[in-house]
């Protein structure tokens, strides 16, 4: 029964989303703003219920699926289905998504106040919330696509939300053109897949290619191409999807550019929700990655290891505070993919993919939180370099608090959430696979390093301005209770309510594990505290030490330009020059002969229509006489006879 | 029969060349006149000498008197919008409808 009223969680945010984006114009001041954080509060109320309901009321392992309708139906086999798919991962994620999103309203009424779109805004947000929840509550994989787009095209139109901006437009084309690349493999890879095992449906996808029951009798035929079984193609084909939705190396080059939309944006859509899409999508199929195609959890592991330490060095460099904080998500995000690939490695423990989605947990608070900080001190400061900020710390204390918990919660000091997640994935990690661990230790200690030069920049580095900048209450708020969640959230015992199986999963915490990365950090800590604290000359020391390698670090290993490189250079002079010519000189050629030609014979012809009526009906008289002579020749013996 | 066919030749040659030469339009409309009428004489002869019996061929000539009588009157009238245009009947000056 409470169940239910899960519709009304995707229902409510269609309902605003269309309203405000007829009448959004015509409401005055912030009504919109309002509008909008009341259905999303609705809607986190609900989301709450239903995970209580689920949890604490039911035994929470159950998996139920509502108001399933065939929606496209192909053949007796193969039909599209819409329904909303309840489990523990997806209320998890409806929880998560409910919650940063109506935090986000909250702040989005005051931050945006005065802009001239404002309820498109709103409508905007709305918009992405219905589709990031029906993405997480889809039932069908083609449903779960659907979404997948929506969720792209809004997060499209708010990146462009200063269009006015080039650099924001570019920006928005970037984020779409390259996830639409990213999206190609995904439709192929359901494609393939819903040839391979006859259905769409996730729970019966899941029992068709996981179960040994089904797998041994041989219903299911693997076709082998090239020594790989079809199926791992496409399971690899869909993690490039998700890869490409979570800014994973290397297509992650998209993410750092969303930043120009609007500060609140990016806290909801490109740190808490949107971008672990990609994470949600391969937890949401991992009974057949982890059955059926361990290798492309291998690929996962590694793509996922990589863009975590690769985005934390970058991270390092940057001077853009919203850009380091992209950077640390992309790194974050491939904290949680490589927790989901390590289970490859680890002889059937399913750790990982606990530690992971736990970590998707914590990192919505925390992230969320230190993006809206970042706004608040964008806010107060107009400006996104660090270079104009500084020694803010009595200026704005509430977020001086909230940026520092965040930091720390981040940088995996206990006893703040980030802690318990990241400990969890650096134990399974440890478990499955030693170079990735020590890789991951690294990185640890790499965020650390960049997050409080990033802290150590705003608030400290120069003396403390006494000018008390106004924190509205609206700002607050969110600030304090997401600090709460930061807080908070690692005490959550995750493995008790998020597991592969029905079994639950004891997240257990060793010392001489948890002395490694918290001791790393601490170090960490030590040298940003050294180096930032006040003005110092050792950064730059460090810079002319290794000066190439800072340099190609801070263009950010040149990843924009090899891609401006391919697609202008290679593709655009390769490909597409050839086909314009073709197009340009073959095919409008063609045409253009044939009407060239109509022409100049029109043109030859035209002096026999000279208006004078006698010589038209000479021409007639002589066309009868011709055709009679050649009818009497043909048939003429006729008549005769 | 066979002189009522070569009164009849006669006459559509005549109109014939007559519509070709003749510069003026009420001249070729009555070279017209003169085509029809050829026509309506072979209809009687042959009606009149081949079948008897019958009178289909004297229907088509009364057919084409009434035709005739309004293909006249429609062409008068473009003659006439003609002169009130062009101030002459001159099959030659009135040669504007050209490329």
């Amino acid at each position: 029964m409470a169940m239910n009223l899960s519709i009304l969680v995707l229902i409510l945010p269609f309902l605003t989303f269309v309203g405000l984006a007829f009448f959004g114009k015509r409401l005055s001041g912030i009504t919109a703003g309002i509008i909008g954080s009341i259905s999303t509060g609705i809607i986190s109320l609900i989301a709450a219920f239903i995970a209580f309901n689920y949890w604490v009321m039911s035994d929470g392992k159950s998996t139920m699926i509502l108001f399933n309708f065939p929606w496209l139906t192909f053949n007796e086999h193969l039909a599209i289905n819409m329904g909303l798919l309840l489990d523990s991962l997806s209320i998890m994620m409806v929880a998560v998504v409910t919650f940063v999103s109506f935090m986000v309203h909250l702040y989005s009424i005051e931050y945006l106040k005065g802009e001239e779109r404002y309820g498109s805004y709103f409508a905007y947000l709305s918009l992405f919330t219905f589709s990031m929840l029906g993405l997480v509550l889809s039932v069908n994989i083609f449903q779960i696509y659907v979404f997948w787009e929506l969720v792209g095209v809004s997060s499209f139109l708010l990146i462009g939300f200063y269009y006015q901006r080039p650099s924001a437009v570019a920006a928005a084309k970037k984020a779409f053109i390259v996830t639409r690349f990213a999206d190609l493999g995904f439709l192929v890879g359901i494609l393939i897949l819903s040839f391979e095992a006859k259905t769409l449906d996730i729970p019966m996808l899941i029992e068709r290619l996981s179960s040994p029951d089904t797998l041994t009798s041989g219903n299911i035929k693997m076709h082998m191409v090239g020594g790989l079984s079809v199926i791992s193609i496409a399971m690899f084909l869909i993690f490039i999807g998700g890869a490409g939705k979570s800014a994973m190396f290397p297509l992650h080059i998209w993410l750092p550019d969303a930043m120009e939309g609007p500060t609140p944006v990016s806290a909801l859509i490109h740190a808490a929700t949107m971008v672990v899409a990609g994470v949600y999508l391969v937890a949401r199929l991992f009974p057949v990655y982890f059955v059926l195609t361990p290798e492309v959890l291998h690929i996962i592991s590694w793509v996922g290891i990589i863009s975590a330490l690769l985005a934390a060095l970058i991270a390092c460099t940057q001077t853009d505070i919203k850009r380091v904080l992209a950077y640390s998500t992309i790194s974050q995000i491939g904290y949680m993919m490589f927790s989901l690939g390590i289970t490859a490695y680890s002889h059937g423990e399913t750790l990982g993919y606990t530690a992971s989605l736990f970590h998707l947990f914590t990192h919505a608070f925390f992230k969320a939180l230190l993006f809206l900080a970042a706004g608040v001190i964008i806010h107060a400061v107009h400006s996104n370099e660090v270079a104009q900020m500084g020694g803010l710390r009595k200026s704005l204390p509430t977020t001086h608090i909230a940026f520092l918990l965040a930091t720390l919660a981040i940088s995996g000091i206990p006893p703040l959430s980030g802690f318990f997640s990241k400990e969890a994935i650096l134990t399974a990690t440890h478990h499955a696979n030693p170079v990735i661990f020590w890789l991951a230790v690294i990185g640890s200690s790499l965020t650390t390093f960049y997050m409080f030069r990033l802290y150590y920049l705003i608030f400290w580095n120069k003396p403390a301005e006494h000018h008390r900048h106004h924190e509205h209450a609206l700002f607050s708020i969110p600030l304090i209770i997401l600090t709460l969640g930061t807080l908070l959230n690692g005490f959550i015992p995750f493995g008790q309510f998020i597991s592969v199986g029905l079994e639950k999963v004891q997240i257990s915490f060793e010392l001489g594990m948890a002395a490694v990365p918290v001791g790393g950090s601490l170090l960490a800590i030590l040298l940003a505290t050294l180096w930032y604290a006040k003005s110092t000359s050792y950064p730059d020391k460090f810079v002319s030490l290794l000066k190439n390698f800072y340099r190609w670090t801070y263009r950010k290993f040149y990843f924009d330009e090899l891609y401006q490189f391919v697609t202008h250079k290679i593709i655009f002079n390769l490909i597409g020059r050839p086909i314009a010519w073709f197009d340009r000189n073959i095919v409008d050629g063609t045409m253009n002969a044939m009407a060239w030609g109509s022409m100049y014979f029109s043109q030859a012809i035209k002096r026999i229509q000279s208006g004078n009526v006698q010589s038209y009906t000479m021409y007639f008289l002589g066309g009868v006489i011709i055709l009679l002579s050649i009818l009497l020749y043909a048939y003429g013996y006729n008549l005769i006879n | 029969m066979l002189h009522i066919l070569i009164l009849s030749t006669a006459l559509f040659f005549i109109g014939i060349y007559g519509f070709f030469t003749r510069r003026n339009l009420i001249t070729m409309l009555i070279s017209i006149e003169l085509i029809l009428n050829s026509v309506n004489i072979n209809f009687v002869a042959f009606n009149k000498y081949l079948y008897p019996q019958q009178l289909e061929g004297i229907f088509f000539n009364i057919f084409i008197i009434a035709i005739a009588a309004a293909e006249v009157s429609l062409a008068i009238a473009i003659i006439i919008n003609l002169y009130r245009k062009f101030n002459t009947i001159d099959i030659e000056d009135t040669n504007t409808m050209k490329h």
